[in-house]
């Protein structure tokens, strides 16, 4: 098991956002989290990542207990988190914001073949790297963020709703992507509200409403229950 | 003409104090949204390091500017580290104005505890001749009147500039500190450690406003009181507001238009040269409230 989430309750000021989540995500697998906006997933992926608290429970990662460890820590253990929203650094180029990517990095000889490897699955990050990064495009500050996270070598890497704002063609684009990195090797966890496209890449998925896990399975089964059909995929 | 140019010059010359201090003010604006009005009593310290330090540094090394000024740097450093530590980061966060207030409250204390009688005393001192003063003649019949204190002031201003742009644009602590003043969360997110990084803002701004101080106790050749600091930093932060505050080359342009406007209002009034400050500001934030390079950033929810 590299993730093991064990009961965990999240609040924010009074509100408690996340109400005895348990999950797990094994080796290798392309996990994914679906539920509508507000039901607690991004909030589930920021815990894990320390940026929020669990009040109780606990999250395990790779036999380490991550409950307590800050964020900046957690990154260097080995959890890449691409923020809801993207996230990038406006104010830096595109070649800063992979850069700075490497702070959670100890062995900065392999940021060199890394950095290639992004270029090579996001040409155009090549083509813009000089350019302040606010004045990329939705569609290249999504592949910014993805690919900054890539730059950190992680193993495991936590998605938050990366289709969020980009046109068809760019959604198809982006989850080829996260398919061909699972290929390299990469553990995924995914938070989407496009149900469909994430239950069409993903081994298993958890349904989120309302703070609580309410089904889980793997992506068919959830993609045939007539519930999950017709709350999420549109019947 | 000759007027003029004269003018031009001593702006440019108490401008580049000016812009010393300035950065430290927008610098620890940047990373921690606070207005760090210890800093104007952080300058003071390093001009009075400056006092005790130089027969010294002039004893071991011989020279004393240039030990003088890295040791007053050092100083200045340390405590701008240590009044992080201790005054600002218990209240990261908690509300920003009682930030604001302990910055208040430990900007009174150490101009009052540089005042006691064991520390520095409140008299005036007269300031050590880092380097004899030396005008350089200019061809031409202008009547300029151009020091080597001048050059001096301009140059190592220009120098300290020239390597924090470095430091902030090209080394990755300095990246660090950007992408931390753009956004926390996700700068931790990509293992920043966003202690290292507040840090190193609150040693880096005050080693400069010390090195400022310095320059000062070289220029004016005295120190009045531990209380020399509100004048001139509180002209450095309204240069830091009037180029933008959080951002550095603002910083930098606002202290030489302050520095330049001033020198030409004292020469037609001395008084004016303090109210030119405010005038000043109050234009700019009339018509440009985030200030001329600044970027107007609503609050995020």
């Amino acid at each position: 098991m590299l993730l093991e989430v064990k009961n965990i309750d999240v609040f924010y000021g009074s509100i408690r956002a996340l109400k005895g989540v348990s999950f797990s995500v094994e080796k290798g697998e392309i996990v994914s989290i679906i539920g509508a906006n507000g039901a607690g997933k991004s909030t589930t992926l920021r815990a894990i990542s320390g940026i929020l608290r669990a009040t109780s429970g606990s999250i395990i990662y790779d036999g380490h207990d991550i409950t307590h460890t800050p964020p900046h820590l957690i990154a260097r253990m080995g959890i890449s988190q691409v923020p809801e929203g993207r996230g990038i650094f406006g104010n830096l180029t595109v070649q800063e914001n992979l850069d700075v990517a490497l702070s959670s990095v100890k062995d900065k000889k392999t940021a060199g073949p890394n950095q290639d490897k992004v270029f090579s699955l996001f040409p155009r990050l090549k083509e813009r790297r000089h350019q302040i990064s606010g004045t990329l495009s939705g569609g290249e500050q999504q592949m910014l963020a993805v690919g900054r996270g890539l730059m950190q070598n992680n193993p495991f890497m936590l998605l938050d709703e990366p289709s969020m704002g980009l046109s068809p063609v760019l959604v198809e684009e982006i989850f080829g992507i996260i398919l061909e990195i699972n290929r390299l090797g990469k553990t995924i966890l995914l938070v989407e509200q496009n149900a469909f496209k994430a239950l069409s890449i993903a081994h298993r998925g958890y349904v989120l409403e309302t703070g609580s896990l309410v089904l889980s399975g793997t992506a068919r089964e959830l993609r045939d229950n007539p519930d999950v059909k017709k709350a999420y995929l549109g019947g | 003409m000759g007027q003029f140019l004269q003018q031009l010059i001593n702006g440019i010359q108490i401008g580049s104090i000016y812009a010393l201090i300035a950065l430290g003010y927008t610098m620890v604006y940047g990373i921690v949204r606070l207005i760090n009005f210890a800093h104007a009593d952080i300058f003071m310290v390093g001009a009075y390091m400056g006092f005790f330090l130089a027969p010294v540094m002039a004893r071991v090394f011989g020279g004393a500017f240039i030990p003088t000024i890295i040791a007053a740097m050092l100083i200045t450093g340390l405590l701008g580290f240590i009044m992080e530590k201790l005054a600002y980061r218990p209240l990261r966060y908690k509300s920003r104005l009682s930030a604001l207030i302990t910055a208040l409250g430990v900007s009174l204390f150490l101009e009052n505890f540089c005042a006691l009688p064991f520390v520095f005393t409140p008299a005036f001192r007269k300031f050590p001749d880092l380097i004899v003063a030396r005008n350089i003649p200019i061809p031409g019949n202008l009547g300029l009147n151009i020091s080597n204190v001048l050059l001096l002031d301009v140059g190592v201003s220009v120098i300290l500039m020239v390597l924090l742009f470095w430091f902030v644009n090209k080394t990755l602590i300095g990246k660090q500190m950007r992408a931390v003043a753009f956004d926390k969360p996700t700068a931790s997110l990509m293992g920043i450690n966003i202690d290292v990084v507040i840090s190193t803002a609150f040693i880096v701004g005050p080693a400069l406003a010390g090195a400022g101080g310095i320059l000062y106790g070289t220029t004016y050749g005295m120190l009045a009181s531990p209380f020399l600091g509100i004048w001139p930093g509180l002209k450095a932060f309204i240069a830091a507001v009037l180029g933008g505050i959080g951002n550095i080359p603002g910083a930098v342009l606002g202290a030489y238009i302050m520095g330049i406007s001033e020198a030409f209002a004292t020469s037609v009034n001395s008084n004016l040269g303090y109210g030119i400050a405010f005038a000043i500001l109050i234009g700019i934030l009339l018509v440009r409230p985030s200030g001329l390079l600044g970027k107007f950033m609503p609050e995020k929810v």
